[in-house]
This record gives C-alpha cells, structure tokens and sequence, in this order.
C-alpha cells in the first residue's frame, strides 16, 4: 500500500438535481492530521460520509487505507475509526464495557481487549472512573474516552466530526494533545471543527466551499497564498462570497 | 432598575449542582455574554429566568417580575431562543413566524419592522420548510420568532453552538444591530472569542460564576506576563516548554503556544529572555517569543485552574 492515507479523485455526489460535493481531489499522507473545514452546508458531512463507506459516490472515486469506498466498503470500516460530535459511546455503560463493546464489534480477542482496556484507562487516567457510567462524567471526559474507543482496533486513519464541540478550553487542548499523540504513532487523522484556531494545529487543511474544496494546503501556506493573518479570515473571506449568493443554492 | 437581577440562586438535579450560588445584574440594554463550556448551567440558568424551571433557593426578577410568582406576566414580555432547535420543521419559514406571531396575538406584518433586519435575509427562502434550512439560517429563523413579539428582553441560549464561523459572525451582527435598537439581550456562548461582542460577560463553570466583568476588565485582571511562543517543531516544542521548571502553564492557541511562567515577581523581559534561552538549549533555535495580551480563553483557563 502506498504512504496514501486517503486518495479521493473527483469524488462527487448528487441528490436529485443539488451537487452536494462536487469533483473534489485531495490526498491525505499517512500519519497526518488534515483539518477538513467548510461552513454548514458546504458539503463536508456528505464527502466525509462516502469516505467512510456509508454513502455511494455518483462519480469519481476514493480510496481509504487502501480500499475503493464504493466497491470495499467493509474493509474500509474495519480499517477506519470514527467519531462523531453526537453519539460514540454508551452513557449507560461504564468506560471499561464501552471500550469492551467496541473491542467485541471490531473483534478483538478477550485478551486484546483486556490488554487495550488497561492500557487505555491508564493513559486518559481514567482508572478512578473505570466503572462509573459514562452518562456521569463531565462532557471533556466523554469526549477524550471516545477518541481512544475510535481507536481501540489500532485503525490506519480515525475520522473525527466535530470532536470538541462545547467543551472547555483546558479539555479541548488536552484532547488535541490525544490527537498529536495518535498521529505520531503513525495513524491518520481527519478532523472537521468550527474552532478556527485549531484549524491551525493541523498539519493541512481543506476548506470546502459549495461542493468544491476552494483551498489547500498547510495553514502557514494558504495564509500567506492569501495574505491573511488567520484561517478564519481566510474562512470568512472564502465562505462570504457564497453566503451572499446561496438564494439559489442550499441556505 | 436592573432588566435582571439574580441573588444567590442554585439549583441541583439529583446529585448535580447546576447551578450554586449564582449571583449577577444586568442592566437595561444591555448586550450581556454567558461564556463558558457545555454542563456548566448556563441552560439551567436560562430555563430558570423564562420561567420555565424553579430554582431550590435563591430568587430572579425579569423586569421587575418575579421569575417563579409573576411568570405568566414575565412569559409574554420575553423573547426566548432554546438551545436546541425548537421550530415545527414541517412548517415554512414564514408559516413558523406567522404561527408564533398568533400565539402572542400579533401579526407579521404588525410586527415587521422589529424583525426587518433579520427577516430580509431569510426573505429569499420564505416557503422552505424550516427543517431544510442551514444552521446558520435556522438560528436567524429561530431569532426572528423570538423577536415577533416585541419582547422587552432577549434570551438566547447558544444561539451560534455548531453553526460555521462565518455564519456565526453575521449573527453576532444582528445582535449588534437589535443592541443598538436598545433591546436588553442576555445570550450564552461556548466560544470564547465571541466574548468581545458583549458589552459585559459572566464566565460560567461548574455552576459557579468565575467573575463578571467587561470584556477588557477580565482580561485586564489576568495578572501576569502571557508570553506567545512560535517554533516550527511546535508539539515537540510544547512538551519540551512543559517540562521547563519556570513553566506555570503551556498551551496551544492557534499557531502560538500561550505560555506564563510560576515566577510571580519576575520582569516579563527576564521571562522572555529565559524562555528562549531555555528553548535554544533544547534544540529549537527557531523559537521566536513574544510578550502577548491575554485574551478572554487565557482568563478562562486561568480562573479554571486556580478555581480547580
């Protein structure tokens, strides 16, 4: 397998007459952390899900860890993490039976699973809380115990949908630290967020504008490409024109 | 007289502490910002002064109005906007205004110069349904059904939560523009940087209010130099500054590290010039450091750390 994490070519997708993400093309390299923005409705959710194998392509294609997401969409979840802003654990269940379920799904052995539970509970230093239901623990906590489920089947790349959404300062710096630490362990991370500074932490971005991925690039890059002193104001420089525009298109 | 006036309110779910002990005014016409993280009680502390929770102890006037005895009196003088998405998505943009207008015994078209600002961008998508809006423009819908009933108040839980920073900008415009029309709005916020939009702000955790301020007076009491440290190599960068012995605390803002240092009575040229010194020896003689002003976010942390 090449060091190509994901490789999407003209990747494109259709509903009714409404191009919902049009020919876009980018490549992710192993072991990077590719920050994929865009405002609502840009079309993020749609591309992210067809890399992901939930969503047939109408045209182009894409290859995960290797797979073609339209023809190897079951490889292309067993090599995948997710997670997602709204749902990815249990809150019924304590951590120690959540990254048990998952370990079950992804089928792993008993003693892989024993082996990973330890580890991973010792690392967020969540020992204390190991059998306290999820529903209790603070949101940050939540959030940093399903990053490390996402990964509990050693996944080649995790997809994350908004990870830190609503969660203090101190905890969203503590989860970027969790993504640094994946990613230099050589997994790949594709992380969507509406904080524009951590657009900053990542290694590339992608910035979607209608469909199309409008810039790319390293943040240091586009900054200076667009002589702007921030990504969000090249967010809102390139996102502006559209939303002035959107009376035709979706709102 | 104060629009709000909060003493010493708290409020528990089960084993929870939602909220304990909190204590605040805002004045009339006032653009007022609850800033703080998910779970810290700014909903709690929302549904309380609409009325639509009681508190266990502690006591909120509304204009004057008691929030728990005067509540149907209170209930048609506020305009209220739920955290969550609470339009009827089957019904159109303008069947949804046109339904809450009725429920308060007005018209749109009555009403129409209230709303006018917001309303002439949601115009071009009047019959779409609700449901099929962006989240961005679902917010300016949910704003202007608040808003139908000329309230003498405005309550917004995190109006701009989840929606893109383009669109949450131009919504924080419209409540500049609703600000200078006068109206009273109190509004929450887990994004720090909206903070500056507010003419004064709470920073809200764990049910306590760690200070109330103007924007400039909670920064302004951040109490020690805040250095800006830029290396390529910044992850390794900042675990390397972590371990440094002067290092108070270390923390990725962008694509600057905030660092402040343990040595209270330390000039911040010393600080400056130990900090690169120290990164020099550790290998990142690309290192540049600067002295930074605080923003909102460093307040917050900091409070939250001494706090903790």
């Amino acid at each position: 397998m090449s060091d190509l994490a994901i490789q999407a070519k003209d990747l494109t997708r259709t509903f009714g007459n409404f191009t919902a993400v049009d020919h876009i093309s980018f490549d992710v390299k192993a072991g990077e952390v590719f920050g994929f923005l865009g405002a609502n409705g840009a079309g993020k959710t749609t591309a992210i899900r067809m890399l992901i194998g939930l969503l047939q392509p109408s045209a182009g294609t894409a290859r995960v860890a290797g797979f073609d997401v339209s023809r190897e969409t079951e490889e292309v979840k067993r090599n995948i993490g997710y997670m997602s802003q709204r749902f990815s654990l249990y809150e019924d269940l304590t951590p120690r039976e959540n990254i048990r379920l998952y370990g079950g799904i992804y089928g792993l052995t008993r003693a892989e699973i024993r082996e990973r539970t330890s580890q991973m509970l010792e690392r967020l230093g969540f020992s204390s809380v190991a059998d306290t239901a999820v529903r209790s623990l603070p949101l940050g906590w939540r959030q940093k115990l399903a990053f490390s489920v996402a990964l509990v089947h050693r996944p080649r790349i995790v997809f994350l949908d908004e990870p830190t959404s609503g969660v203090d300062p101190i905890t969203r710096r503590q989860f970027w630290e969790l993504i640094y630490d994946a990613a230099s362990n050589g997994t790949t991370v594709l992380v969507t967020t509406h904080y524009m500074d951590e657009a900053e932490y990542c290694d590339r971005i992608s910035i979607m504008v209608a469909g199309r991925i409008a810039a790319m690039g390293t943040p240091a890059a586009l900054k200076e490409e667009f002589t702007v002193e921030s990504i969000d104001e090249l967010f809102v420089r390139l996102a502006r024109p559209v939303e002035a525009g959107k009376a035709g298109t979706l709102p | 007289m104060s629009a709000v006036q909060v003493d010493s309110i708290s409020k528990r779910f089960g084993p929870t502490v939602a909220l304990d002990k909190v204590s605040f005014a805002v004045e009339k016409g006032e653009l007022f910002g609850f800033i703080g993280p998910d779970g810290g009680g700014k909903t709690t502390l929302f549904r309380i002064l609409v009325s639509l929770l009681v508190p266990d102890s502690g006591r909120a006037t509304v204009l004057g109005l008691d929030a728990v005895k005067d509540y149907r009196a209170l209930r048609l003088r506020v305009g209220y906007m739920a955290g969550r998405f609470s339009l009827y998505p089957d019904l159109s943009v303008e069947e949804n205004l046109t339904f809450f207008a009725s429920v308060f015994g007005t018209t749109v078209e009555r009403e129409y110069e209230q709303i006018r600002p917001i309303y002439v961008q949601l115009e071009p998508f009047r019959d779409r349904r609700a449901g099929a809006l962006s989240g961005g423009m679902k917010q300016k819908l949910a704003l202007c059904c608040a808003l139908v009933h000329r309230p003498d108040i405005l309550l917004l839980d995190e109006p701009t939560t989840g929606v893109d920073a383009v669109s949450r900008r131009e919504f924080w415009d419209l409540l500049g523009v609703l600000k200078a029309g006068g109206l009273t709005t109190i509004v929450s916020t887990p994004y720090m940087d909206e903070a500056t939009r507010c003419d004064r702000i709470a920073l809200v955790h764990r049910g306590q209010l760690l200070g109330v301020d103007t924007p400039a007076g909670i920064t302004g009491a951040f109490g020690r130099p805040l250095v800006g440290v830029r290396a390529r190599e910044r992850y390794k960068a900042l675990l390397a500054l972590r371990k440094y012995e002067h290092a108070q605390s270390v923390y990725p803002f962008g694509d600057v590290m905030h660092y402040t240092d343990r040595r209270l009575d330390a000039p911040v040229e010393r600080i400056t010039a130990d900090v690169k010194t120290f990164l020099d020896a550790s290998g990142f003689a690309d290192a540049t450091v600067e002295v930074l002003t605080p923003t909102v976010e460093d307040s917050f942390i900091a409070r939250t750390e001494s706090a903790a």
